[in-house]
């Protein structure tokens, strides 16, 4: 195969896994990585780098918007980002030191994981009650709503903390933005408004996956030849895939067919990794 | 000169971040241009991993590429670009945090800066 060839082939797939991952709210490496080592037989290791920097991409693009719009809490944020930097350090040096197949294997299951849990729907919850630790560290916030502002308080700080270090180490080792993780620490421990954890994460996954990728760029992880089409379409498919969702009111059959074709490639993912194929 | 608020810096970490992914992404374009025209008929060969070119490994080498024109060298440079747009934004949520005189939030941003420079170190440590 030529590297035009090649090259015009992961731009279409990875056009493709923006826009699914932008109408999904997954990320465009949950397809792209699949892609790459299942289809085109590159090795995980490049696949993750060129992943990690699509991810950038998208969380910075996006990002920009939402912090502008001021939904973003940026002191919880920056809170965050101190465990989801560490644990993406670990990650990725844990991955350049553990076999391929077992970051196959963790990948299929995180996959499944998280495809399960974007069919879950979210519930839109706003604590009053305030935690000493979100008092003390001015977590509280609010966002505009369509009534004027609305105000939210933040609890259970320790243990969203803790969730975030796991996400990190997973973004840092798999080469995603562990975006669904992240919302888990938000909405589910923490109890923010969806609306804001989702932007919040998203602000967060651009820093969490640049420190990653630091340690891949230096370890020659990070091809350019690679990254070029991937960052390129997954930026382009994600920029498409927020102008239809602003259009469209339900995108629930899209999370059915989606969490469908992510578990068909997370099983693939983990037999090929079981197998020792990858 | 009137105090600094939130709403200022997001209103500057959202351009920091606007403004580093339009110009990473367009050194990308660029470059992958050069390297299709240049590169576009060779055979693609990303099965095994043995490291990538060297000249794109090391800073000196990037921008020697650069001034050569070779592709590679260029997108490697707007995917540096791309890295450090949401560290820029760190730094700069840091100068805004001083700005507004918000110190433990100060200290918050620079042991995320911290880490993130640890582990710049722990790459090259190999």
């Amino acid at each position: 195969m030529t590297i035009l060839v090649f090259t015009l082939i992961i731009l279409i797939g990875a056009y493709f896994a923006g826009l699914l991952g932008s109408l999904t709210g997954l990320g465009g490496g949950f397809v792209i990585i699949p892609l790459l080592t299942l289809v085109l037989h590159v090795d995980i290791h490049y696949a993750i780098g060129a992943s990690l920097v699509s991810v950038i991409a998208t969380s910075s693009g996006s990002a920009a918007a939402f912090v502008k719009e001021g939904i973003t809490n940026l002191r919880l944020g920056m809170f965050l980002e101190i465990a989801t930097t560490a644990g993406a350090m670990c990650g990725a040096i844990l991955a350049t030191h553990i076999p391929t197949s077992y970051i196959a294997v963790i990948f299929g299951l995180i996959l499944i994981f998280s495809a399960l849990l974007s069919l879950k729907k979210k519930a839109e919850n706003i604590v009053r009650e305030k935690s000493y630790l979100a008092e003390k560290l001015k977590l509280s916030g609010s966002y505009p709503g369509n009534n004027g502002a609305i105000d939210y308080s933040v609890t259970r700080v320790g243990g969203g903390f803790v969730m975030m270090i796991f996400a990190g180490i997973i973004s840092g080792l798999l080469g995603i933005g562990s975006g669904a993780l992240k919302v888990i620490a938000m909405d589910t421990i923490m109890r923010i408004p969806f609306k804001v954890s989702t932007t919040t994460s998203n602000f967060m996954i651009g820093v969490t996956a640049s420190a990653s990728a630091v340690v891949y760029l230096q370890r020659g992880y990070i091809s350019p030849g690679l990254s070029m089409p991937v960052v390129i379409g997954v930026l382009a498919g994600a920029f498409t895939g927020s102008k239809i969702l602003v259009q469209s009111t339900s995108s629930r059959w899209l999370r059915y067919i989606f969490a469908i074709v992510i578990s068909a490639l997370a099983v693939q993912m983990i037999y090929h990794g079981v197998t020792g194929k990858i | 000169m009137t105090k600094f608020k939130d709403k200022d810096m997001q209103l500057l970490l959202g351009q920091v971040l606007r403004a580093g992914t339009i110009i990473s992404i367009s050194i990308v374009f660029i470059g992958g241009i050069f390297y299709l025209v240049r590169h576009g008929h060779s055979i693609a060969n990303y099965k095994v991993f043995n490291g990538i070119p060297d000249f794109v490994q090391h800073p000196s080498g990037i921008i020697y590429g650069i001034l050569n024109i070779k592709g590679q060298a260029i997108i490697q440079f707007g995917i540096v670009l791309l890295i450090a747009t949401p560290i820029m934004r760190v730094v700069f949520s840091t100068i805004g945090f001083v700005l507004e005189k918000d110190y433990m939030y100060v200290a918050i941003s620079l042991v995320v800066l911290s880490i993130i420079f640890f582990s710049m170190m722990t790459g090259r440590a190999g």
